[in-house]
């Protein structure tokens, strides 16, 4: 199988499918690089959930500020039209439905649509949940950004999570290396192919696809 | 009652029980009252439980007050970190208990404890571990899990500035758990920069009003 997209090109791709207006919040690792390609112009606000909307870029040199960080601890710049609230308010926004997408990242995956990203269930793994689970059922839609394989070679888009739940049927829409995914529904839809084809993919993948 | 401006950090946590509950605000260091976590590592209460969003960061602060085995319960989102190695060792040794909580829980059951709320139906978490044991309940074709308070014996929260009524306001994400953690305490104990004379914070800007501040140190 030839290679897919890469990190930057996921991000991209990601993107591309968030709505001009929309106010989105990016999880923390690969989900972040989103904001990067999301155009000037369209208008997106970004949520960050310890307490900021129209969260800037990251900070550099003198900008770099410790009373402003982003969800994972970076410190990021205060663009006009900023917006600081406390963390019960932060919550309030995504559980009453008020954010339009947000993005995260998974270990897995299911054709149903739940997600698993905060626990391995390993014995000496400590677990951390975060805002995972608040996002996962509080924004009206849910894009998960992951490779589609796992180091080993297993699928992680899978008929149900083997891996401690973080959200049941949420998920809409899977963004990888290799395809998008509609997921939810009562079967999978591959909407975008990148460097192989649907039927390399429905031979390696154990969920039903259709072609989107 | 009315606030203390009190002349030290010590002073400031002066009294804290051996087995409170204490809230400490912050997200990673931002908003972290770290002088007075330092001022409770002096004062030697133990065998408390500490509710933060992150288990501590490095060697400092709250990391410091755990490596001390003063906390034998920490109720947090997220403990692991790039620099949690302090908490990481207790944990897997045994010697600390640990609560994970949904950052969105976090905040609302504190806020929940502060505004004299019961309990309440929460869709976070449904079908998940973290959710198990729990009674639900559907409500308009939707499942949701019955939370319960976190109120606290004591409040280090960390703001920007305080005037002498106790108003607060706190600079940027910084504020984050701080006026949650202010309203759910007995004690809420406040670590500023700078405070300064009545009728010189503007009270349109006041996001903590000063009915929830016991005690303000300037640091």
């Amino acid at each position: 199988m030839s290679a897919g997209l890469d990190k930057g090109e996921m991000a991209a791709r990601v993107a591309r499918d968030i709505p001009h207006g929309a106010y989105v919040n990016l999880g923390i690792g690969q989900p972040t690089l989103v904001a990067d390609h999301l155009d000037a112009d369209a208008g997106v606000v970004l949520h960050t959930e310890n307490g900021m909307l129209n969260m800037g870029r990251a900070a550099v040199g003198d900008e770099v500020d410790a009373d402003l960080v982003n969800a994972g601890k970076i410190p990021v710049v205060e663009p006009p039209g900023a917006a600081y609230f406390h963390s019960a308010d932060s919550f309030a926004m995504m559980r009453g439905s008020h954010l339009d997408v947000c993005v995260l990242g998974a270990f897995q995956v299911s054709a149903g649509g739940d997600i698993a990203n905060w626990h391995t269930g390993a014995p000496d793994a400590i677990p951390a949940v975060g805002g995972a689970m608040d996002l996962a059922i509080g924004a009206k839609q849910v894009f998960v950004m992951m490779t589609l394989f796992a180091k080993d070679g297993t699928p992680k888009l899978v008929p149900d999570c083997t891996y401690p739940l973080t959200g049941v049927a949420c998920v809409s829409r899977v963004y990888t290396d290799l395809a998008v995914f509609e997921v939810g529904g009562d079967e999978v839809v591959v909407v975008d192919v990148f460097g192989t084809t649907y039927d390399e993919l429905s031979a390696r993948l154990d969920v039903p696809l259709r072609r989107g | 009652m009315s606030v203390t401006i009190c002349e030290s950090a010590a002073e400031a946590v002066a009294g804290i029980s051996d087995g409170s509950t204490v809230l400490v605000g912050g997200f990673g260091l931002a908003g972290m009252p770290v002088r007075l976590v330092d001022a409770l590592i002096d004062q030697g209460a133990t065998d408390l439980t500490v509710v933060s969003n992150n288990a501590g960061n490095g060697d400092t602060g709250l990391a410091a007050l755990l490596a001390k085995g003063r906390v034998r319960k920490v109720i947090c989102s997220f403990p692991r970190q790039s620099d949690s190695y302090v908490f990481d060792g207790l944990y897997r040794d045994g010697r600390i208990e640990l609560e994970l909580v949904p950052q969105g829980n976090l905040a609302e059951r504190m806020r929940a404890a502060g505004a004299g709320i019961g309990a309440f139906f929460c869709p976070t978490g449904v079908g998940t571990p973290l959710a198990e044991g729990k009674e639900t309940r559907e409500i308009d074709g939707r499942t949701y899990v019955l939370e319960h308070p976190i109120k606290g014996d004591v409040a280090l929260v960390g703001a920007h500035r305080a005037d002498r009524m106790g108003n607060l306001v706190y600079r940027k994400t910084a504020r984050n758990f701080g006026p949650v953690m202010a309203t759910a305490a007995t004690t809420t104990i406040v670590q500023v920069r700078e405070v300064v004379e009545i009728g010189e914070l503007d009270p349109e800007t006041v996001v903590t009003p000063g009915i929830y501040v016991d005690r303000v140190v300037a640091v």
